[in-house]
């Protein structure tokens, strides 16, 4: 930025300028306050993420009621459940079947349904999944490794800052008598979003 | 720079990315600051989050017409874009203000040894030479 940088110095990038400028600024006049800005940053970094998710897929397999409560309104069946933390925004569980399976993308920008997911893999956020994956869906499942039956029908949710989706998929077989606990280990973040399938049990390394 | 065009496979824009990179949630300090901060302001309710999905999609699509590949490793300077227009329309801020302090940490940056945490000081904003 300056042409005068002294090689003693110490030197900020032009975004990180930027950024410093932003929160200096919203500071003083008292619109943000930097603990809470620390404390909104650890929030998203350790405790929000996919492990959430799969806790609740794991209690929708176990529990018809949690699983049909979840359908009718995810939002407040996590919430009331008191156990995977509260939902801060109107989240849908739209439930995978041999018939039809879903795929969730936001086309505009990058809505997710952070409460349950943490925030979004880059790929999420790129052009070619928020285009390729309306158009053509069985071929963005084929990129991830993913072939689905061609009698499996594939829906595709797309987001809003309002409505947020959760893809709760089938309960892999071979797991008649298993606990929460390890059902939850078979879930990935790919098969809530409706890129990927849960693990099979055999191929669990750990 | 490369002719990438937006139209690879989800596949190629992930694998662009090192492994590393996409395990973390943020892959800088200052991305994970522009989140919260904006965050921050719609817990204070100065936007709905109708309103900034729709800030940062104007931003995203006026980036896809400049030519950026939108491979998602850009979106957080998308995002940093779009929280400063935003917050200039609200009028929180203006474009002047803005660029005083980011010249203002520039000078305590060149001031700072390296190292050393970079503070902001008054005398950073004043005599501040114009080259």
């Amino acid at each position: 930025m300056s042409d005068h940088d002294h090689d003693d110095g110490s030197h900020l990038s032009e975004i990180q300028l930027r950024v410093r400028a932003l929160e200096t600024i919203l500071t003083e006049k008292g619109y943000v306050d930097p603990t809470v800005l620390d404390q909104i940053v650890e929030h998203f970094e350790t405790k929000v993420g996919p492990h959430v998710g799969a806790k609740v897929v794991a209690r929708a397999w176990v529990d018809p009621t949690f699983r049909s409560n979840l359908l009718a309104d995810a939002t407040k069946a996590i919430t009331e459940s008191g156990r995977f933390g509260t939902i801060g925004e109107h989240l849908i569980a739209v439930e995978n079947t041999p018939e039809q399976h879903n795929m969730v993308v936001c086309t505009l920008c990058s809505c997710y349904p952070w409460d349950v997911l943490g925030l979004p893999p880059v790929w999420y956020k790129s052009a070619p999944y928020r285009s390729r994956v309306v158009m053509d869906p069985r071929s963005v499942l084929a990129d991830f490794g993913v072939t689905l039956p061609p009698t499996t029908g594939i829906r595709v949710w797309d987001s809003t800052a309002e409505t947020r989706y959760l893809v709760l998929p089938q309960r892999p077989a071979g797991t008649e008598g298993w606990s929460e606990e390890r059902l939850a280990s078979l879930v990935t973040r790919d098969s809530m979003i409706g890129t990927g399938l849960p693990a099979q049990p055999g191929a669990q390394t750990s | 720079m490369t002719n990438e065009t937006p139209s690879g496979t989800a596949r190629e824009a992930l694998d662009r990315i090192p492994a590393a990179e996409r395990a973390r949630t943020f892959q800088e300090p200052w991305e994970a600051q522009a989140f919260a901060i904006t965050l921050a302001l719609h817990q204070r309710g100065v936007f709905t989050w109708n309103e900034w999905a729709t800030a940062l999609g104007k931003e995203i699509k006026a980036a896809q017409a400049r030519g950026d590949p939108d491979t998602g490793s850009t979106y957080y300077l998308h995002w940093l874009n779009a929280i400063e227009r935003l917050v200039e329309h609200k009028g929180l801020t203006n474009a002047a203000t803005l660029q005083r302090y980011r010249e203002a940490w520039d000078r305590a940056a060149d001031r700072t040894p390296h190292g050393d945490p970079i503070v902001l000081a008054p005398e950073d904003f004043a005599g501040g030479s114009t080259t």
